[in-house]
């Protein structure tokens, strides 16, 4: 009989572990949204909830006046023996007594409590802010920086996907002596630190005039990658080569084969690295940094984002609406796609 | 991926061989490198001339500001001699613990002590639990631990600077809610002795693609095996230190390999938190680090170019080390053990 019985325990302990885990594990993401929200204010004062808040005011007869909580049983008018809190708004501030209205009673008028309002605390009302995200839209030019992404991403993202497909299809399907040579060669380079390739690359494009412009970042990616590559081959050597051979046959060359026989059947992997690199694009840092970091107006948003330390270094608020706006577009496209994500990895790291 | 490597280098076709070669072989040599020439040709390109080029680069004394005409001047074995004296590189072992300018080699190898074990546990710990047979929702949780990884990498940063910021960030508050005492807090990155977790901790929302890779070969290990090792009555520590981690020792070495070349390159964190400074004391100051700036801010080529080599043989050493130990604990199945 227990058997089901443990097992429900378990079940309920294994989960519940995993959850919290993950909640630990997202909570910048809460961090974010919250701060994103927040006033300049509520960051500065300590004490403040953690949630966007903010300390309310009570319009009375033209005047804005603070709202305090204050205990009742002080306050003329009201039953001395009360436990009860309200939150009143202040008319007079006083060091002894201090004068209230009620925004909740505004027919009983003003009255006097004996407390002084230094000693009061404020309520906070929910309150988000959402004109932090409007003011770093409008101050970081947002819908341009989006732009350069995006043309990054897409210039580039066709430029792998094409040389990658064609240099995978060779080693898939082309036996010739030194192949396996060259395709380890090509697995080795995974290994290689960018930094032994960086000085010279980058003096010979700045020789030619060419730092500031898309062409150092953008060209490279026109020549395969080992990771890519890697990818298209493994999937290209699943599909049978029955199929290949009697297209052969009807006369087909091998660029034909490639493109009405293999390319049809691949679309899982073709859109895993599609995602895989507009990701790659999206993020990408160090490549930009280098090479446009003196061409402001080609900058795409991982370069922006990082100069905010230095404008809001005291506006954490301002710096978390800015990654939110960052991080937003790749999450979705992961959600999107989020099964031909895991596939591609799976392959990369487990086979052979 | 890495299995290739792991395996006798295939040879180098001989003369003789291309020489007897059929037409219609010939044919498919042609064809075959024909699309294999972008990768050819990007190779050449933007990886053996420049690794090539950095080498002489390394026996010059170059500066970037030279004029495209102006003649360098080849200096010999210089730029190492001055590699092997200079504390702020700190190659020279007999030196990390003399010298008052913390070696960034030094640095580099502890950081990578600390944050290894992290880069490894971690998602291998978050793999068996996924992997667990009693968890619920696996699908959803594999995808929410993956997600992190997709955030561009300056927004997490600045999602976990604000995380551990000293006076506002969530983790300090839990302290201090908890009761730590206000003095005795954390000053993470401003910290010598907590910039190095604050940077760990930073990196954590990169384990899900280790963690990925580490459940698919969970998930490929055959469950006869875990039945055969119930009826010869294995706990649960045997089982997996007998079936599972042998069964999944390629991807563990995979993840291996990758973090530790990644580790030995680590220089974009301390660029952004701490501004490349080396703040706070120094602490920061990352080889690659220290290789940035010697050629993009002091734009030293030819020390740069040294630097480089310098790490570029580094790592060959230390993958030739991992591959020849893969021999003795990475199984590979499919593979005749002798």
């Amino acid at each position: 009989m227990n058997k089901k019985i443990i097992t429900g325990i378990n079940t309920v302990f294994v989960t519940l572990l995993v959850l919290s885990i993950l909640v630990v594990f997202l909570s910048p993401f809460a961090f974010m949204i919250f701060t994103s929200l927040k006033t300049r204010e509520q960051i500065s004062v300590v004490g403040a909830p953690i949630w966007p808040a903010a300390q309310p005011k009570f319009e009375y007869t033209g005047q804005q006046l603070d709202v305090f909580t204050v205990p009742v049983n002080q306050c003329a008018g009201f039953d001395p023996a009360s436990s009860e809190t309200r939150n009143l708004a202040i008319t007079k501030k006083g060091r002894q007594e201090s004068t209230f209205i009620d925004p909740n009673d505004l027919e009983r008028g003003e009255f006097v409590c004996q407390v002084s309002w230094r000693a009061l605390d404020r309520p906070w009302v929910f309150s988000p802010t959402w004109s932090n995200y409007v003011e770093v839209w409008n101050t970081i030019d947002y819908f341009r920086l989006l732009s350069n992404t995006t043309f990054y991403a897409v210039i580039t993202m066709i430029g792998t996907v094409v040389s990658c497909i064609l240099v995978a299809y060779g080693f898939a399907r082309f036996r010739f002596p030194g192949r396996d040579l060259l395709f380890v060669v090509l697995i080795s380079t995974l290994f290689l630190p960018g930094a032994v390739t960086i000085i010279p690359t980058y003096s010979f494009w700045q020789r030619l005039g060419l730092v500031g412009t898309w062409i150092p970042l953008v060209l490279p990616h026109f020549f395969a990658n080992a990771y890519n590559v890697f990818l298209f081959r493994q999937y290209f050597m699943t599909l049978p080569r029955e199929l290949d051979e009697s297209a052969m046959i009807d006369g087909a060359g091998p660029l034909r084969i490639l493109w009405s026989i293999l390319i049809p059947q691949s679309y899982p992997v073709i859109i895993a690295v599609v995602v895989f690199h507009i990701v790659f694009a999206w993020n990408d840092y160090f490549g930009p940094l280098i090479y446009l970091s003196t061409a402001r107006d080609k900058w795409p948003i991982s370069v922006a984002l990082s100069t905010f330390n230095g404008i809001y270094g005291q506006q954490p608020q301002l710096i978390q609406a800015g990654a939110l706006m960052a991080l937003i577009l790749p999450i979705i496209l992961f959600f999107v796609a989020q099964r031909f994500f895991v596939q591609g990895i799976v392959i990369t790291g487990v086979e052979k | 991926m890495l299995e290739q490597l792991s395996q006798r280098l295939p040879k180098l076709p001989s003369f003789a061989t291309l020489r007897a070669m059929q037409p219609l072989s010939r044919r498919e040599m042609r064809n075959g490198l024909l699309f294999l020439s972008p990768w050819l040709f990007g190779f050449l390109a933007f990886t053996l001339i420049p690794m090539v080029a950095t080498l002489i680069f390394s026996f010059l004394n170059l500066s970037i500001t030279d004029g495209i005409f102006s003649t360098p001047k080849f200096v010999g074995f210089e730029n190492y001699r001055q590699l092997w004296i200079d504390p702020q590189a700190g190659i020279n072992p007999l030196k990390w613990f003399a010298s008052k300018t913390p070696s960034s080699l030094l640095i580099t190898i502890k950081f990578a002590l600390i944050a290894l074990p992290v880069g490894i546990f971690f998602p291998l710990g978050l793999a068996l639990l996924m992997n667990n047979k009693y968890l619920k929702g696996q699908f959803i949780f594999r995808s929410l631990f993956y997600m992190p990884y997709i955030v561009p990498f300056v927004a997490s940063v600045f999602l976990w600077g604000g995380m551990l910021n000293t006076e506002t960030g969530w983790i300090n508050r839990f302290l201090l809610y908890i009761g730590v005492a206000k003095e005795s807090l954390p000053q993470w990155a401003n910290d010598v002795n907590w910039v190095y977790p604050t940077y760990v901790i930073m990196g954590i929302w990169g384990v899900g693609n280790a963690m990925l890779i580490m459940l698919a070969g969970l998930q490929g290990v055959p469950t006869e095996l875990y039945d055969a090792a119930k009826v010869d009555g294995a706990n649960s520590w045997k089982t997996f230190w007998n079936i599972t981690f042998p069964m999944i020792s390629p991807v563990i070495f995979y993840n291996l390999t990758l973090n530790i070349i990644g580790l030995f390159q680590y220089f974009l964190v301390p660029l952004v938190v701490n501004n490349g400074t080396g703040r706070p004391g120094g602490a920061t100051m990352f080889y690659n680090l220290y290789l940035y700036k010697t050629f993009f801010t002091y734009q030293n080529m030819s020390y740069g170019s040294t630097l480089a080599w310098f790490l570029f043989l580094v790592i060959l050493l230390i993958t030739i080390l991992l591959f020849w130990s893969a021999k003795y604990w990475v199984y590979y199945a499919g593979e005749a053990r002798s």
